[in-house]
């Protein structure tokens, strides 16, 4: 590999090595910490990210020690409901990369089916071929992946598209780290077409579902992160609004809390702008009172909410 | 003959290591990168054929090779120069050029005098055609 980032001299008289410097000179500790604290729940997704940072880490040494080192295939699956921190994730999955210098610019190209599959003949090849220049010496995040393959249509150009994905992740593992991710079922049914595609991704990652007290822990986040916070009544109808919403159709874990967050935000300024004629206090415009969150039409059967709470 | 065009020409050939750090600079510099190819080096011809799109928002000189690679493929047989254009205010040129790969038999060139009206001397280079040049 050319230039790596804090490549060190190969000492092979090195004997000894700390752990712990290592980890630190990486980054990974610090990434690994924010992963911690930023993403909630997740559990098996930091398990199996703290074991192919530790692995990369090993891997590292190793190469400095001048024991056999064979790069790792790095490309991953996630799969996982929506608003499950896939792509949140995929970002971090970079950081860490780029930190043990698995991958040399670090830099995420976030693509869909459109951007690699085109309209006619002899137009997927240059815009597949573009983006994964693009994505050389960074991850290449595909979103959706399983859209790449339509069944139903056998003379579909995503098939090219897919081709040409398999070759550079084949030839070119040390240039580019390939995530794909998308919707459990549909991937797994997308991965029996392409059988291709499934033995040349190491790390198939599923991404589990919120509970209940994780999506209210997020929404307090999300909230401290705008400068609120709810009121004690405020937070119990929340409570109540997470249980009513994940029965609800199109319910997308932490995006739908998101979305109910912003409009939150949108009827507490229209109760505190009704009242013109009193003083705010900063307690006023920090708060959210428990008829902000009680006005969302999810307590009213949410056929309304569906429309606008879809991703 | 060697032929001898744009930076690092009375060099070496470049070795892929090489063209990969060139090309890793000119990307920092924001600079597009060209892959251009032709089978008329003349120093006259500056418009050589381009091979796809100047590449420009390429954070990794990687891909720029795997164009290379393939142009060197399809045409092996023939010089690929690549350049770097930068497109900033003021400059709006190319800023480097070099060549990265040479046909197996190099183009030869010949200088030839006209005599014109005072005995002034004028010159051309001339390319000499494939078939007529020395073995």
């Amino acid at each position: 590999m050319l230039d790596v980032p804090h490549a060190s001299s190969t000492d092979s008289s090195e004997t000894a090595f700390d752990l712990r410097k290592e980890a630190e000179t990486a980054g990974i500790t610090e990434t690994l910490q924010q992963l911690e604290q930023e993403l909630i729940g997740l559990k098996p997704v930091k398990s199996r990210v703290r074991q192919i940072a530790s692995l990369l880490l090993i891997e590292r040494i190793r190469q400095r020690a001048g024991l056999v080192s064979a790069p790792p295939t790095l490309h991953m699956s996630f799969t996982g409901n929506p608003g499950t921190g896939k792509t949140t994730v995929a970002l971090r999955m970079a950081k860490i990369l780029h930190g043990l210098g698995f991958v040399r610019r670090g830099q995420v190209i976030s693509v869909t089916r459109d951007d690699l599959v085109g309209q006619y003949i002899g137009h997927t090849a240059p815009k597949t071929k573009e983006i994964l220049k693009k994505a050389m010496g960074g991850v290449l995040f595909i979103d959706e992946a399983y859209y790449l393959h339509r069944p139903d249509n056998e003379r579909d150009y995503g098939q090219e598209a897919i081709e040409i994905l398999l070759q550079v992740m084949e030839n070119q593992r040390e240039d580019l780290v390939v995530i794909l991710a998308g919707y459990g079922e549909r991937m797994t049914s997308f991965f029996a077409s392409n059988p291709g595609f499934r033995s040349r991704i190491a790390h198939h990652i599923e991404f589990p579902d919120y509970s209940e007290a994780e999506l209210l822990f997020i929404s307090e986040l999300m909230l401290r992160e705008r400068g609120y916070r709810f009121s004690s009544q405020a937070r119990e109808a929340f409570e109540k609004y997470i249980a009513m919403r994940r029965t609800q159709p199109f319910f997308s874990n932490a995006r739908s809390i998101r979305n109910a967050v912003d409009r939150i935000r949108l009827r507490q300024a229209d109760r505190l702008v009704s009242d013109l004629d009193r003083m705010l206090g900063i307690a006023d415009l920090e708060t959210i009172e428990s008829a902000d969150v009680l006005a969302s039409r999810v307590f009213t059967g949410g056929a309304d909410a569906v429309r606008s709470t879809k991703p | 003959m060697k032929l001898t065009q744009g930076c690092f020409s009375f060099l070496p050939d470049l070795t892929d290591d090489q063209i990969y750090k060139q090309v890793q600079y000119c990307l920092a510099n924001g600079w597009a990168v060209n892959i251009e190819f032709t089978d008329d080096p003349h120093p006259r011809n500056t418009y050589w054929e381009m091979w796809g799109l100047p590449m420009f928002d390429l954070q990794d000189a990687a891909g720029v090779m795997m164009e290379l690679a393939e142009c060197r493929k399809v045409y092996g047989d023939r010089y690929i120069r690549i350049s770097g254009f930068d497109s900033s205010h003021g400059w709006e040129s190319v800023r480097i050029s070099f060549l990265v790969n040479r046909p197996p038999r190099e183009a030869e060139f010949e200088l030839v005098r006209q005599e014109v009206a005072g005995r002034a001397i004028r010159y051309t280079t001339v390319g000499k055609p494939a078939a007529s040049a020395a073995p």
